[in-house]
């Protein structure tokens, strides 16, 4: 295919991109692929495990002392089946985004890697696979974020998100370890079976470690600062993958440790558990309506409903050691419906956002704009995330909300004044949570897709191919089946509820059919209904906009009004920063932005002002007050350890000598 | 509470209303007793705006005929203009006229609106507003009292 | 099945139809209480539906550059509208839409409502457009959290979320009214209404003043059908809400679940008076308040989310067992 060019010192260049591209497409769909039919196995591997008999395997080989244990039941089946599902999506679409974005080699190896490790956590049957596990997915992840190592930004992300990690790691090893100890065993299943003999002390420690730990993977506050830091750097791919199914792996973590394996514990569990899901969703959501860069904007959105998903959990465990257990089961079953809407929209939306960021290379909100001419179906895709993420009805978390709220407001309340008092706060939590979300997603989607743009980047995008189209695709057609049609979860979510006992498995959760019914309550819903209603409801009002239709003179097509002036700019639109402005003044103790104004004059005269430059910063004020402290106290600390370290030899051999002496007499 | 033993002292005190004149502009879409008007001041001394503000305050109460200022010219049904067309007010005068969905009218208040006025010849002066736009009820007068103004915009309204 | 649940079918299409055609008139009534209140004629209580009619006859025009939010918007916000006139009980009580929708589906419906017009005030893409949408984003968020508590508070007597459950439980058991819990949650419930609806003291209806605007503002673009779609939709939301309010507090005259002709006439009657009362309230209040500064409305729905937290909070500890 070589054409005689003139002396052209391209052409030899030429002759090495054809095969250079051919070989580019073709490891990204093999990428693509091997991490879509992982997700399909995780799938399939998932749903046998819920609806089949519990699976069971030991390699007792791969590991020296202890062996290999996968032990899958209901409640990892759920988890698996839910990675597997965000992973099909995820492949597909990286196989054009990949070759959009040129990635290199070791990136996509890692993709499926990182989807393999996914799928193993909560396979994991015993303490050491499990920690295992984790670290193989902790690694591939930061790998992974690395992508793009060569921008400053992401190395330093990369050094937040690797030393936050870790620390999360340190406490869920220290938290297992000591479960180990006191469980008499390494398997899960005999921990489990020894969990009666465990001490209330014992107990505690692990409850606050792992809340410490899991916590902080899923996004919790005050362990979150990774999460803002670590998606918006991370490729969009990567970025779904984390936001939608990693994030799982904390709760997944939380519900199999805590719940299910040191199973009910004293009131305060429950109560720990719904006041950091609230001021998580609360803080999260706040910070996402005022953040302008879009992939930190879903990101804060991923702490809010993990936020909103520990108070689900929660307002279960409380419910349920106050003897409530059908109301905890509805509390348990919103909890699960919300992990799966929100891995449904939320992998939708990073995956709309990448689009955006591959045809515009923009993330900045107050620069994008007049997206939905250009590029129309993901402008769809996006609002469809969007009406996800708002809680709004026709959106994939409208009825996860909706059984959390009936489960809050139907707790008994007689006699108890701690529920009288922390059900009412949690219900407001809640509700501002949906406002302010409600707000976020409408300055996504207005600003960034509506109207015109802003930037000539953002005037010069094109639509994405389509594979990224349908991977898309897929991720919209699972929100629309949570939006319309949750009743087909219904059977999935009955099997995991039965293998919860502890917060209300052995009640029959609410009704899943094509009316929700609440189990012993007055209270039922039709998703469905709603939307066939509604949809009836809107071409009415249209046949009324039309009465009067043959007295109207020929429709035109006319300049925006500009108040007179001639046009309008493009700078003359609302940005996201000015939209959010009267959040963010309202929350503003909360919030606590950095503006600056710095004012030049002219070098002749001190009244004449040449220029004014305006700067604001909205940073994450939990990590100011509570990690630079932190940070501070380690620096001082490890300044003061320096001295033990002068450089002699000798000293350190002794050292050597002394540890190894301690170890010795500790495990004789 | 006084504010409510007042009201009832008070009691009405808008002009009673005179018989409808006849209407020499149809009411626009045929619809009667509906006028929206955008209120333009094309370089008015404010002296007609005092009186259109007049007309429409509790005295004359011109919204009992159907008459309305609003505040785009999207939800209007025509401008009402004022003051004669100045330089810098020519384009932006065109601009709002093109902002009215059709079908609409152009009322003129005042003498400078209609043929220039005391500003016919001066430096900084397009015309009147009907040598701009096309005018369909003139309002002579400077200003033009607020019954005047009621008079012929009820000869739009048809109320 | 037979005639009895036909009837109720036929309350419910009857609400749907007396909303649409109430709406304008209420508008008008509200307008022409203010009118006389402040000593002039006013245009009559028929006067909406004149501009509606005219309205409905003039240039459809779009902008440049808006996209199908911008076009679709008011039928949306008409349609979630319509959808909430029929899941409410505002003539009879049993709507076969009731199981589909409690009263968090009708709260949820609003809000869909406010955020196609936002996003049409920001698909315009003027300065003003998107001011407005700020704003109504702003209200909005922060009117949710009172909204949400005033339901609970609502559906502890009653057990329950669903309208009809709750209607009936006030009807059956009257003395709950006075409970210091309904009285709070009456205020919040007033208040949310308040800014939701767009009067005053947190938004003028009637303002000029695009820097005042919230509501005005978003829509300062749509012209002939489509802003006669928006003002209807406008009229029709303040029908609903009022209607709500009036039967979850003074639910007498309502019909039952399976009413006879008789009970839906005496309902429809029954309820206009209601609505018209309530309408005529707000109107007079209206003329001795004068519009909050926009940073102080926050203040306000604190206070009202205050009272709705304090309703919830009095209806568990001084709760009258009732079944």
């Amino acid at each position: 295919m070589t054409t005689a060019l003139p002396d052209s010192p391209t052409v030899p260049a030429l002759d090495k991109a054809l095969p250079a591209a051919r070989r580019a497409h073709a490891q990204a769909v093999a990428s693509g692929s091997v991490t879509a039919a992982l997700g399909v196995l995780g799938v399939a591997l998932g749903l046998s495990a819920v609806f089949g008999a519990p699976r069971h395997l030991r390699i007792g080989w791969l590991l020296p002392l202890v062996g290999v244990i996968f032990d899958l039941g209901p409640l990892g089946g759920f988890f698996v089946a839910a990675t597997g599902a965000v992973s099909i999506a995820v492949g597909i679409y990286a196989v054009g985004y990949a070759q959009r974005e040129h990635w290199a080699r070791f990136p996509l190896v890692m993709l499926p890697l990182f989807v393999a490790a996914m799928l193993l956590v909560p396979a994991a049957g015993s303490v050491t696979t499990f920690l295992l596990a984790w670290e193989l997915m902790a690694a591939a992840s930061l790998v992974l974020v690395l992508s793009e190592h060569h921008r400053a930004q992401v190395r330093s992300a990369g050094a937040f998100y690797a030393v936050m990690t870790q620390l999360g790691f340190a406490a869920i090893l220290l938290a297992l370890v000591v479960l180990s100890a006191a469980g008499g065993g390494d398997a899960f299943a005999t921990i489990a079976a020894g969990s009666g003999g465990i001490s209330g002390g014992t107990r505690t420690a692990v409850l606050l470690l792992t809340l410490m730990g899991f916590g902080s993977k899923a996004g919790l506050l005050p362990l979150h600062a990774w999460l803002p830091r670590a998606h918006p750097e991370a490729p969009s791919p990567v970025s779904a993958l984390m936001s939608a199914a990693m994030v799982n792996m904390g709760i997944y973590g939380l519900i199999r440790i805590d719940l299910q394996i040191l199973g009910p514990g004293p009131h305060w569990w429950g109560l720990t558990l719904m006041v950091f899901g609230a001021l998580s969703a609360v803080f999260g959501v706040l910070q996402a309506s005022v953040a302008t860069d879009l992939k930190r904007l879903l990101a804060y959105s991923t702490t809010e409903n993990m936020g909103l998903v520990t108070l689900a959990l929660g307002a279960a465990t409380l419910l349920s050691s106050y003897g409530a257990r059908q109301v905890a089961a509805m509390a348990m079953t919103a909890a699960l419906l919300l992990i799966l809407a929100h891995a449904a929209f939320k992998t939708l939306a990073f995956l709309g956002a990448g689009s955006v960021l591959a045809a515009t290379g923009l993330r900045d909100l107050d620069k994008l704009g007049g997206l939905a001419r250009r590029m129309p179906g993901t402008t769809v895709m996006f609002g469809i995330a969007a009406l996800g993420a708002s809680g709004l009805p026709l959106g994939a978390g409208f009825v996860g909300e909706w059984l959390l709220l009936q489960s809050l407001i139907h707790s008994p309340h007689e006699n108890n004044t701690l529920l009288a008092l922390t059900m009412p706060l949690s219900v407001g939590a809640v509700a501002l949570t949906t406002g302010l979300g409600i707000a976020a997603m409408v300055k996504a989607f207005g600003v960034g897709f509506l109207a015109r743009p802003r930037s000539a980047a953002a005037q010069a995008a094109r639509e994405a191919p389509t594979s990224m189209m349908a991977g898309m695709a897929l991720a919209a057609a699972a929100c629309g089946v949570f939006a319309v049609a949750p009743a087909a979860l219904g059977p999935l979510l009955k099997q995991v509820l039965a293998a919860l006992p502890t917060v209300g498995g052995n009640e029959a959760g609410p009704a899943l059919g094509a009316y929700l019914r609440l189990p012993g309550i007055p209270g039922s819903m039709s998703p469905g209904l709603i939307a066939v209603a509604l949809v009836v409801a809107v071409l009415l009002a249209l046949g009324l906009g039309r009465w009067g239709l043959r007295h109207r003179p020929a429709a035109a097509v006319v300049p925006l009004w500009a108040c007179g002036a001639d046009s309008l700019s493009s700078k003359m639109q609302y940005t996201a920063t000015s939209f959010a402005e009267p959040l963010q003044r309202v929350f503003d103790n909360v919030l606590k932005p950095e503006t600056d104004v710095e004012v030049t004059h002219f070098a002749e005269s001190q009244y004449l002002v040449e220029k004014v430059t305006y700067r604001t910063l909205q940073a994450d004020p939990l990590e100011q007050r509570l990690y630079t402290p932190v940070v501070r106290a380690v620096t001082t600390w490890a300044q003061w350890v320096r001295r033990a370290h002068p450089g002699s030899v000798h000293l350190y051999l002794a050292y050597g000598a002394l540890g190894l002496l301690i170890v010795l007499v500790i495990s004789r | 509470m006084s504010w409510i033993a007042k009201i009832g002292r008070v009691g009405r005190i808008v002009e009673p209303a005179d018989d409808a004149p006849a209407t020499t502009v149809a009411p626009p879409t045929g619809v009667g007793g509906s006028l929206q008007l955008r209120h333009v001041d094309a370089g008015s001394c404010n002296g007609c705006e005092l009186e259109i503000a007049g007309a429409f305050c509790s005295v004359y109460d011109a919204e009992r005929f159907g008459a309305r200022i609003v505040a785009s010219p999207r939800h209007a049904d025509g401008l009402i203009a004022t003051g004669v067309v100045t330089r810098n007010m020519h384009q932006p005068l065109l601009n709002t006229l093109k902002a009215v969905p059709e079908p609409r009218v152009v009322i003129a208040v005042g003498d400078c609106a209609c043929n220039g006025g005391a500003f016919a010849r001066g430096y900084g002066v397009v015309g009147s507003v009907a040598d701009v736009i096309p005018v369909d009820v003139e309002i002579p007068g400077c200003p033009p009292t607020p019954a005047q103004i009621i008079a012929a915009l009820r000869t739009v309204t048809g109320r | 099945m037979s005639t009895t649940t036909g009837l109720a079918a036929l309350a419910t299409l009857l609400q749907v139809v007396a909303v649409v055609a109430a709406a304008p008139l209420l508008v008008g009534g509200m307008r022409q209480v203010r009118a006389r209140l402040e000593g002039r004629a006013g245009g009559g209580i028929g006067q909406p539906w004149r501009d509606l009619r005219k309205l409905l006859r003039k240039q459809q025009i779009t902008p440049a550059g808006t996209t199908v939010v911008f076009g679709f918007a008011p039928a949306v916000v008409a349609g979630t509208t319509l959808l909430i006139a029929a899941i409410l009980p505002l003539i009879a009580l049993g709507s076969p839409l009731d199981p589909a929708a409690d009263l968090f589906g009708v709260v949820g419906l609003l809000f869909l409502g406010t955020v196609a017009l936002t996003l049409a005030g920001l698909d315009t893409g003027t300065a003003f457009g998107g001011m407005g949408s700020s704003r109504e984003i702003t209200i909005a968020a922060l009117v949710e959290p009172t909204i949400v508590l005033a339901v609970f508070a609502l559906s502890i007597p009653g057990h329950s979320a669903n309208l009809a459950a709750i209607v009936s439980a006030t009807a059956d058991h009257p003395g709950q009214l006075v409970s210091p819990g309904s009285l709070l949650a009456f205020v919040a419930l007033a208040i949310v209404i308040i800014a939701e609806t767009g009067r005053l003291p947190v938004d003028n209806p009637s303002t000029h003043l695009e820097l005042t605007m919230i509501h005005e503002a978003m829509v300062l673009e749509y012209s002939g059908p489509k802003l006669a779609l928006v003002e209807w939709a406008s009229g029709m939301r303040l029908t609903v809400l009022l209607g709500l309010i009036a039967n979850l507090f003074l639910p007498w005259g309502i019909a039952g679940a399976d009413p006879s002709m008789l009970a839906i006439l005496i309902g429809l009657v029954a309820i206009s008076v209601k609505i018209a009362l309530l309408a005529g309230v707000l109107a007079t209040v209206e003329i001795f308040i004068a519009k909050l500064r926009y940073f102080r409305i926050p203040e306000l729905l604190a206070g009202s989310f205050l009272l709705a937290l304090l309703a919830v909070t009095a209806s568990y500890f001084f709760a009258t067992p009732t079944n």
